[in-house]
């Protein structure tokens, strides 16, 4: 019977780091930029969501229709300015000029709100479960994350193969210079796909503040959450990440439920286990890593 | 030295430097000699500042081998830090002199860093940075899970309670000091040796030095494994220096923000950038210390703003304005008169 509570429980967070991850895997794929401030962003979007929409005088849950669209221009602008300023360098100069925004963003959250922890207040949903038998239950928020998660998936797969924007994005991914001679602005459309990196990204940290307390730090943990979902999936396909993720999830659920302490132990075996025998994770196409 | 390298007739001929190795020479035997004596001429406080002080020139020197000379990212060296202050701490509980444990820690954290670059070496660029993180996280969580070494709420170092407080913190300056020493100067040789110029090769194009022979992987292991051993030693100087050993501090991934910032603003790729980024780094910190974390803020920023604009850092800026070397690991083209 536990088993299957591992399989219902890891299933669930496995969601969550899918669209967490799905940002992580966009930006890389298209414009090669690994974003080491991406766990910090998500956690930025959860303290908007908590400090910022109360002044609307609108509940905390309806904070997505703010901060979404808010962080996909954020996305934007960042991608044209520093961001792309490093790619023109070279990669290592966006891993530390990522890491160094990383720092800062966690240091000025620190400053202004403390290392106190935050929730995003869904008032008693966030308490209601379902319960199909007598030892399961499925918190009605982590169901709602998973059909989210699996819903952004789905419209990005759609947006990336059936529109003409998304056959740009996968022009620029494969040849950006072939791109720009055929009339592509790459630049633009990698800040097109920084706003949809950036829009996933608050949804997830919200979504997560939802779920659980976060603080300033809690962004480095989710970073590496993501990574680790994305890398057990294989880099480059989005729904390998949603079976990375949810293998991360079930055995984090599966470590945590000998000793708790061995939640992120257990995930980040996992992740090392695949990175051993599979380097190319699970559903990786090539061995694009290397 | 450039004394004694062949001259040839006519034509340019190479040499270390371009400035003469006498200057450096001297300026680095009174600064050895001041640091030697330190503790007895300056005050306690002092001596205690540039004990962390060198033990970020250690952690700063290995980070810029790592990632200045090998193009390697590393965000997770605070794994070795960590290991080499419990492997410290390990043989303290088993009564051995602290202080003789310092380069036992260092020969562990080589060890481990062995297989561990089999796993890490697989990956390239920002996976590379995340997986290293990835691992210093699970040292993290393993030793915090060992209840010998009091689990996640740390020990108390022992085998240090014998000597009075002026005498422990004499001792420690000077093991810090030596390492330091150590490091830094076996880095300059290093670089110096034929691995310098094959790391040189792969940093400028890894395919023709591929081509030319140069075996890249192993290269970059040796150097994984040096930077290992040397953050180990910092980890367990650290150890001896500070009486409470906790997994959460020195596992801290803020080592690691300070010895990537304090290399970019001194100058990744050279010797003397990250024992000059460290001399920033702790002027910044002691005269901002009444407000919180702003000094990291402040220094991120910067380190932000010199990747973008300065990526050759503050000494490499000055260095390619005057032409001037302190210690000098490449090669100089220079037109015979």
């Amino acid at each position: 019977m536990i088993w299957i509570n591992v399989v219902i429980q890891g299933v669930l967070v496995g969601g969550f780091y899918a669209l967490f991850a799905c940002g992580l895997s966009l930006m890389f794929g298209v414009m090669k930029v690994i974003n080491l401030a991406h766990g910090d962003m998500a956690v930025v979007a959860g303290y908007v969501a908590v400090f910022l929409t109360p002044h609307l005088h609108i509940a905390e849950i309806w904070s997505l229709l703010v901060v979404v669209p808010l962080f996909a221009l954020v996305g934007y602008v960042l991608q044209r300015t520093l961001i792309q300023k490093s790619i023109d360098r070279d990669p290592f100069t966006t891993l530390l000029v990522t890491f160094g925004l990383s720092v800062v963003i966690e240091n000025l959250l620190l400053e202004f709100y403390t290392a106190n922890a935050q929730t995003v207040n869904v008032g008693a949903l966030g308490y209601e479960s379902w319960h199909p038998g007598s030892i399961f239950f499925i918190s009605y928020v982590s169901l709602g994350v998973l059909v989210a998660a699996v819903a952004v998936l789905a419209v990005l797969q759609l947006f990336l193969s059936h529109t003409g924007t998304g056959r740009l994005v996968r022009a620029v991914a494969d040849d950006r210079e072939a791109a720009q001679l055929s009339g592509a602005n790459y630049r633009h459309i990698f800040g097109i796909a920084a706003a949809i990196a950036f829009a996933t990204v608050a949804l997830a940290g919200i979504a997560y503040g939802m779920q659980t307390q976060f603080a300033p730090t809690s962004g480095g943990v989710n970073l590496l959450f993501a990574f680790e979902a994305v890398v057990i999936g294989g880099i480059g396909s989005l729904w390998g990440t949603l079976v990375g993720g949810i293998a991360l999830g079930m055995a984090q659920v599966f470590g945590a439920h000998f000793n708790p302490e061995y939640q992120r132990l257990a995930g980040n075996v996992l992740f090392l286990l695949v990175l051993a025998v599979r380097p190319r994770g699970l559903f990786g196409k090539t061995t694009s890593v290397s | 030295m450039s004394l004694d390298t062949p001259r040839r007739e006519v034509g340019p001929s190479v040499r270390r430097s371009s400035t003469s190795p006498l200057f450096a020479l001297s300026g680095s035997i009174i600064l050895i000699g001041f640091f030697s004596v330190a503790p007895w001429i300056v005050p306690a406080e002092w001596s205690s500042v540039l004990m962390n002080f060198f033990i970020l020139v250690i952690m700063a020197t290995m980070w810029n081998l790592l990632a200045g000379y090998a193009g390697m990212v590393s965000i997770g060296q605070q794994a070795f830090i960590g290991l080499g202050s419990y492997a410290t701490l390990y043989f303290a509980l088993k009564g051995v002199n602290p202080f003789l444990t310092i380069p036992l820690a260092t020969m562990i954290c080589a060890v481990l860093a062995v297989p561990i670059t089999f796993l890490l070496l697989r990956l390239r660029g920002g996976y590379f940075s995340i997986a290293t993180w990835v691992v210093s996280d699970t040292a993290l969580l393993i030793i915090g899970a060992i209840a010998y070494f009091g689990g996640g709420t740390g020990k108390l170092m022992p085998g240090l309670q014998y000597l009075s407080p002026s005498q422990t913190a004499h001792d420690t300056y000077l093991a810090t000091w030596f390492v330091a020493l150590v490091v830094v100067v076996g880095t300059y040789v290093l670089l110096r040796s034929r691995l310098g110029l094959v790391l040189a090769s792969i940093r400028d194009n890894e395919v023709a030095a591929r081509s030319a022979g140069v075996n890249v992987q192993s290269a970059r292991r040796l150097i994984f494994i040096v930077a290992a051993a040397g953050c180990g030693a910092a980890g367990a100087v650290l150890a001896v220096s500070q009486p409470f050993i906790q997994p959460s501090s020195v596992f801290n991934i803020q080592w690691a923000a300070e010895m990537i910032f304090v290399s970019m603003i001194g100058g990744l790729g050279t010797i003397e950038g990250p024992i000059i980024g460290s001399a920033i780094f702790f002027t910044l910190q002691q005269s901002l210390q009444q407000y919180g974390v702003w000094y990291l803020v402040i220094f991120g920023s910067l380190a932000v703003v010199i990747a973008l604009w300065q990526p050759r850092g503050l000494w490499g800026a000055f260095r390619d304005r005057y032409h001037t070397e302190l210690l000098p690991v490449g090669y100089h083209l220079r037109e015979e008169k």
